[in-house]
């Protein structure tokens, strides 16, 4: 009962935030667009986070994810958001399972440098061709929902509507994956890996499988942010974005779906407060909050929405 | 054949730079099993340490030759007390934690330094190519080289055999191999594995520091500088196996010379053929060339 009443409560809370979006100031639209968009890479690191994996190169499938949507617009004349998003999803969930095949076999800080060692050799690739924008990236077309043109400011709110629209079907997707037998094993494989080996079940592939899941989530993360920035270059794959990722994952914790929405968007809110106060010192403000919040807050913030309703439940 | 002599002599001095950034990440590696981004701190503090002292000191006119050691030694004073303060004020608290935790920290303490270099120095960039200049050059057939590059390789030499030597054959080192080996029976045993900790992460520090230093008059010392040298160093040190000294000299060899053979050959593979080096070795040798055999727990 309770599963059933934490998605109605995910529904509804996405009804509203895409309810309130035409009175929002424009400013606060694209922020909570690019925050939802990373929200559904964190939500990818939380799936692989479950089993004690952490990656430093999720940022690979982001990149392809976004690079899929600028290709297919500067060479071909298809540019219906939900082709691209799906032709974006289908790449990353496939070099997800090409490079699973090695990655699946690694743990702990080698899972983590070996991600990091491929998103790296995306960003030597894309730095390198001068067809694919080199340093510079290229420019992304304008999209299209399925025949409708929207400009100006109506296109950034349909782009926030599109990006809360597959947020709210995708952590529904992963949220049922998260009660599924595969997704029940993640904890006992972050505990001890023998012993669910022993259960007869192939920790490999369990991992592998998550790697796709994951990459597939990082690579609509990807295709949202470049229709939303309308941009993309190499720095999509570098290791400070996958650096990022891991640093929301961290202050958001692995406890719930809703815990990689809620932490992707104070993290923007914070990162953009950061850069309005202090321009020279955000990047100190934000280790300082990662450091903190690991230090006092090894859950979460997700955690600390716990303890407060734990205190609420004694005192009624 | 000039080419393979030029991606040989290329290669060792490229190797060099790398086993010197690489072999305090490993140290720290090794004893303490923590993955340090904070080392791209240190590099960075020591090649503006080493800027700062370069200033100073070729301002008063001083004679070269002690220009290089003072440059140094501020660069490794800075290190040294940047590690004490980082592991006595930070690191402590989070032993025990997951290791993706503890990289995590490091990382927190990374943004946070980078920010305490723009404070300190400012955002403009700085140079420091006075001791390279004094040098001079050499000419070994048709190519010239520099007598700064040659230095460059002998100290990563003379590191690298120093490192060993300490490890094999000191009482600190047998200590560290003890602590490598179990934390807590060491401990059990009466070896104060906080003393070592702190003593080994300082020592990691001050290689970091020495890195940037040695590399100042080579680099024009900007903004960013340690974030290439974090990806750089851990691709040398996971080809080579975690925590190992020889590893990192493998490491940095087999990364140099193809790193070498790429800007001769194929300059577009440049950036690309380092972590291409570092997956082909890691998908056949997964814990990397050196690395100890780990045992399962049940």
């Amino acid at each position: 009962m309770t599963m059933g009443r934490s998605t109605i409560a995910g529904a509804a809370g996405f009804i509203v935030v895409a309810a309130i979006g035409p009175w929002m100031p424009p400013w606060l639209v694209s922020l909570a667009t690019i925050a939802f968009a990373n929200a559904l890479v964190v939500l990818g690191l939380i799936v692989l986070w479950r089993t004690g994996l952490v990656p430093f190169g999720q940022a690979l499938f982001y990149a392809i994810g976004a690079y899929a949507v600028a290709l297919i617009g500067r060479y071909t004349p298809i540019r219906d958001v939900f082709v691209v998003i799906l032709a974006g999803a289908v790449c990353a969930g496939l070099a997800a399972y090409a490079i699973g095949f090695l990655l699946a076999r690694y743990r702990e800080i080698f899972f983590a440098m070996l991600s990091l060692a491929m998103s790296m050799i995306l960003y030597g690739v894309l730095v390198n061709t001068e067809s694919l924008g080199s340093t510079d990236g290229f420019h992304v077309e304008a999209g299209t929902f399925l025949g409708y043109r929207p400009d100006g400011i109506w296109l950034n709110l349909s782009i926030y509507w599109l990006v809360l629209g597959c947020s709210a079907v995708l952590a529904w997707l992963v949220s049922l994956y998260f009660r599924s037998v595969a997704g029940a094993l993640s904890n006992p494989i972050r505990d001890n890996e023998i012993r669910v080996e022993y259960l007869g079940i192939s920790v490999d592939r369990l991992i592998h499988l998550k790697l796709v899941v994951s990459g597939i989530l990082a690579g609509v993360g990807g295709v949202l942010a470049a229709l939303a920035i309308q941009h993309v270059d190499p720095a999509m794959a570098y290791w400070t974005t996958s650096g990022s990722f891991v640093f929301v994952t961290i202050l958001a914790g692995a406890g719930s779906v809703a815990a990689a929405f809620v932490g992707s968007l104070a993290f923007e809110l914070f990162r953009s407060l950061a850069v309005d106060i202090m321009p020279g010192l955000w990047q100190m403000m934000l280790g300082t909050a990662l450091l903190l919040t690991i230090l006092f807050l090894p859950e979460g913030l997700g955690s600390l929405l716990g303890r407060l309703r734990g205190r609420w439940g004694k005192a009624s | 054949m000039l080419t393979v002599f030029a991606i040989v002599t290329d290669g060792l001095v490229y190797a060099a730079y790398l086993f010197l950034v690489a072999v305090g990440l490993t140290l720290i590696f090794g004893v303490m099993k923590i993955l340090n981004v904070t080392h791209g701190s240190f590099y960075a503090f020591g090649a503006y340490g080493a800027a700062t002292a370069a200033g100073i000191w070729y301002d008063k006119g001083l004679p070269d030759a002690g220009g290089f050691l003072f440059m140094i030694l501020l660069a490794m004073a800075i290190g040294i007390v940047i590690g004490a303060v980082l592991e006595r004020g930070i690191l402590r608290f989070v032993y025990g934690r997951d290791e993706v935790v503890v990289v995590l920290v490091t990382y927190a303490a990374f943004l946070i330094l980078e920010d305490v270099i723009v404070l300190i120095w400012g955002p403009r960039s700085y140079a420091a190519y006075q001791p390279m200049v004094a040098a001079g050059s050499i000419d070994v057939g048709d190519l010239t080289l520099s007598n700064y590059d040659i230095g460059l390789v002998v100290l990563a030499a003379a590191v690298a055999a120093i490192g060993v030597w300490a490890l094999k054959h000191t009482r600190y080192g047998r200590l560290l191999a003890v602590v490598i080996f179990d934390r807590e029976a060491a401990a059990a045993f009466g070896i104060n594995v906080t003393v070592v900790y702190t003593v080994t992460f300082i020592i990691g520090a001050m290689l970091g520091a020495l890195g940037g230093a040695v590399m100042a008059p080579k680099i024009s010392i900007t903004l960013g500088i340690g974030v290439e040298v974090i990806v750089l160093a851990f691709a040398v040190v996971a080809i080579g196996g975690m925590g190992s000294i020889e590893g990192a000299l493998i490491g940095a060899l087999i990364v140099g010379i193809s790193r070498a053979a790429a800007v001769h050959l194929l300059p577009q593979l440049e950036l690309f053929v380092i972590y291409a080096v570092m997956t082909l070795v890691l998908a056949f040798r997964p814990y990397g060339l050196f690395s100890q055999v780990q045992p399962r727990k049940i």
